[in-house]
């Protein structure tokens, strides 16, 4: 077996990042801590598409790259912050209680997903010329610890967070096999990205002046 | 051709963006005007659809399967817009010119997803009706609403996410032969279905039903659909039910027709019928012990999600000709019953059923009405729903599905015992005798509001004036009355003898759905 060359380790390190950043998403007590992880996240992404449009002569890609950096990693989060900011003016509301199951468990049940996600997507035999199957398998990784974050925090906050990652992995996914997708679909994508920001952050500051935090913990109201 | 579709996607965004800046009564009449617009340039679409097939750069297609889809939103546009005149009387300024904002919006996005091209738009339409109806879900701003509306964006953003890792499938399995710039345009796709890759073409199709099928309501994806639709306004639950749940399954379609050229019908046909079964039998038995009535209403939406994935399961022509009426006269059936149900909270100031009594008596419209609605929804003949359901039933016994075919009829006979026994405890036991004097309270606690139920019975606390008002025989408006007689003639015009242009556009989309190009 060949050891990858500087370009496929490369691709590998930035997906990686991007992996231990979701698990930092899911361990962080602060909503602020949240979105800035989810920043430098897309950050990466935005790096990962430099790359390859670099090495594989795919100039449609450099455009992405400084459409998504804007919109993620600008835009995005301050939007958030702005929204998630308490009447009080409060930027850093809390939500360190908000786990359905201890801290540590989480994390387990995280590595875990992430194990499946990383071996079933990697199984599947897809190949890209644009970017290593292992960074595929990293975005699988992605998708199920995103899963994961929504699940185990009660507020909308980390949610939200968790869906945004989501759409992240789904990115990175979309790197490794559609990277020639036209430019065109892929702007439409990020912008629909943002309006469904804008719907989220109005729920989420609907439910904070309604309820006065950031917990799903009384959403129990509608069964059956 | 290309001109009235370039209308459709430009009136009902008009429509809503004029009604916000217009007083009240101007946006009602403004909405209702572009709803009919849009279901007659609709059905001048229908005779080119129904024999070929009309597209405009690689950016917009429409063929008889986006005919019938369109067609099922059209109608639904049309009769909720006039619908929602009766049901926003006594609203705010504001909020009616919201509402309306946002209705439109929705219709334009729901009338939009099967005029796009490629699978890559088809999902970004169908994201935008995501995003804009979890706001109308939230209208109310009610606890019950802000609950049913974050639950709603959350897992249905979540599913569009898995839909969106399809969608990138799609077009990973369609660069390998189509080339990388391809743009996920379906004609080409189906065209190049042989040659594509089997297995990124079969992670897509799974992707595809799991998340569209998020939003169509399959199991067990569907938590958050009785919820959205019990809290949201009335008329915006009839277009979540008849017309959103059905553009999703529009979506799932595509990947279906995709899947089945690459690979076969046979994994397509096995995901679906999997999805459906389980769809039918949760849905057949919570429609059992509901209390409200529209999560009632919303739990039938479920089972006849599920009839469509049996439907096309089965892959008979007869069958799949069953499901393309069934998605038209579900639209009209449903569309009736939320609207019925709607004029029953009003009345009764509540959305409990048990506190709903004497429907027939106290409102000599709605009350027979909402009534056959629910017996369309049950199949009784003569509703297009009975032909469709009996089409899809013959089309399981056709292709050798008989363990599928009986489950089938098992289970709707069972739900059909859930709503009847519901709507008619509701309709035929007799109304409450008058209280004689001094305050009374509200039959059933339990309103979250309700669009104009809500302005009118969010008081629960009812004073005598009040109180003789519900119980005096009356309509709470004409507008709330028409459009589910157009629903109701819609339903027997289905069932009794469909006009030939429709004939011909279901026979040609149950053959697209066949490959046929």
């Amino acid at each position: 077996m060949s050891s990858p060359g500087v370009y496929d380790g490369a691709a590998n390190v930035i997906a990686a990042l991007m992996l231990l950043l979701e698990f930092g998403m899911l361990r962080q007590a602060l909503v602020r801590d949240q979105v800035r992880l989810y920043a430098a996240q897309s950050a990466l992404i935005s790096v990962l598409a430099i790359v390859i449009a670099a090495d594989r002569n795919l100039p449609d890609l450099y455009a992405l790259a400084a459409l998504s950096g804007t919109l993620k990693v600008v835009v995005v989060p301050l939007l958030l912050r702005r929204l998630l900011r308490s009447p009080s003016g409060d930027e850093t509301p809390g939500v360190a209680g908000s786990y359905t199951m201890s801290p540590a468990s989480a994390v387990l049940a995280a590595i875990g997903l992430a194990a499946f996600g990383f071996f079933s997507f990697g199984s599947l035999g897809i190949h890209s010329p644009q970017a290593p199957a292992t960074a595929l398998a990293i975005a699988g990784a992605m998708v199920f610890v995103a899963f994961g974050l929504m699940i185990v925090r009660r507020d909308v906050a980390s949610q939200a967070i968790g869906f945004f990652s989501l759409e992240n992995a789904i990115s990175l996914a979309s790197l490794v096999v559609a990277a020639g997708l036209p430019l065109l679909l892929e702007t439409a994508f990020l912008f629909d990205l943002l309006l469904a920001v804008v719907v989220f952050a109005m729920l989420i500051r609907a439910h904070r002046a309604r309820s006065e935090s950031l917990s799903t913990a009384d959403l129990t109201k509608l069964r059956g | 051709m290309i001109g009235v579709m370039l209308a459709l996607l430009i009136l009902p965004l008009a429509a809503g963006i004029v009604s916000f800046w217009v007083p009240a009564r101007a946006a009602a009449g403004i909405t209702v005007a572009s709803g009919i617009a849009c279901f007659g340039l609709v059905l001048t679409l229908i005779p080119h659809l129904a024999h070929g097939t009309v597209s405009y750069l690689s950016y917009l297609r429409a063929d008889a399967v986006s005919g019938v889809f369109m067609l099922a939103t059209g109608f639904l546009y049309a009769a909720v817009a006039v619908y929602a005149v009766g049901y926003l009387h006594g609203r705010t300024d504001v909020y009616v010119r919201r509402f309306y904002l946002g209705f439109n919006v929705f219709a334009w996005a729901m009338l939009a997803a099967p005029l796009m091209g490629s699978l890559a738009l088809l999902w970004i339409a169908i994201e935008v009706t995501t995003v804009v109806s979890a706001l109308l879900v939230a209208i109310e701003d009610t606890d019950g609403a802000a609950e049913a509306s974050w639950k709603y964006v959350l897992i249905a953003s979540a599913g569009l996410g898995l839909a969106l890792l399809a969608t990138i499938f799609a077009y990973y399995a369609g660069a390998q032969v189509l080339g990388v710039h391809s743009d996920l345009a379906i004609g080409p796709l189906l065209h190049a279905g042989p040659r594509l890759a089997s297995t990124p073409v079969r992670l897509a199709f799974l992707l595809a039903v799991l998340g569209y099928g998020t939003k169509v309501g399959l199991f067990p994806v569907h938590t958050w659909l009785p919820d959205a639709h019990s809290e949201a306004p009335t008329p915006v639950s009839a277009l979540l039910s008849g017309a959103l749940l059905a553009t999703s399954f529009y979506a799932i379609l595509r990947f279906y027709q995709v899947a089945a050229a690459a690979l076969g019908s046979g994994f397509p046909r096995d995901t679906l019928l999997a999805f459906g079964i389980a769809s039918l039998l949760l849905a057949s038995l919570y429609v059992f012990g509901q209390r409200d009535v529209k999560r009632f209403l919303a739990y039938s939406s479920v089972e006849h999600m599920g009839i469509l994935a049996i439907g096309v399961s089965f892959g008979a022509p007869i069958a799949l000709a069953g499901v393309m009426l069934h998605v038209m006269a579900h639209a009209a059936a449903k569309g009736n019953a939320f609207m019925g149900a709607g004029v029953f909270t009003i009345k009764y100031r509540t959305k409990q059923m048990a506190a709903m009594r004497g429907g027939l008596v106290l409102l000599p419209w709605s009350g027979p009405l909402f009534l056959l609605s629910i017996f369309a929804l049950s199949a009784f003949p003569p509703s297009g729903i009975f032909r469709s359901e009996f089409q899809i039933v013959a089309g399981g016994l056709t292709s050798g599905n008989y363990a599928a075919a009986a489950a089938l009829i098992v289970l709707v006979t069972v739900a059909f015992f859930g709503l009847a026994t519901s709507a008619t405890s509701m309709l035929l036991t007799p109304p409450p005798e008058q209280e004689k004097s001094g305050t009374g309270q509200a039959p059933e606690a339990g309103i979250h509001g309700d669009g104009a139920g809500g302005a009118r019975a969010a008081t629960l606390t009812v004073d005598a004036p009040a109180q003789a008002q519900v119980q005096a025989p009356g309509e709470p408006s004409a507008w709330m009355v028409i459009p589910v007689l157009a629903g109701v003639a819609v339903l027997l015009l289905l069932g009794v003898h469909p006009p030939s242009e429709l004939t011909d556009l279901i026979t040609r989309a149950a053959a697209q759905l066949r490959g046929a190009p």
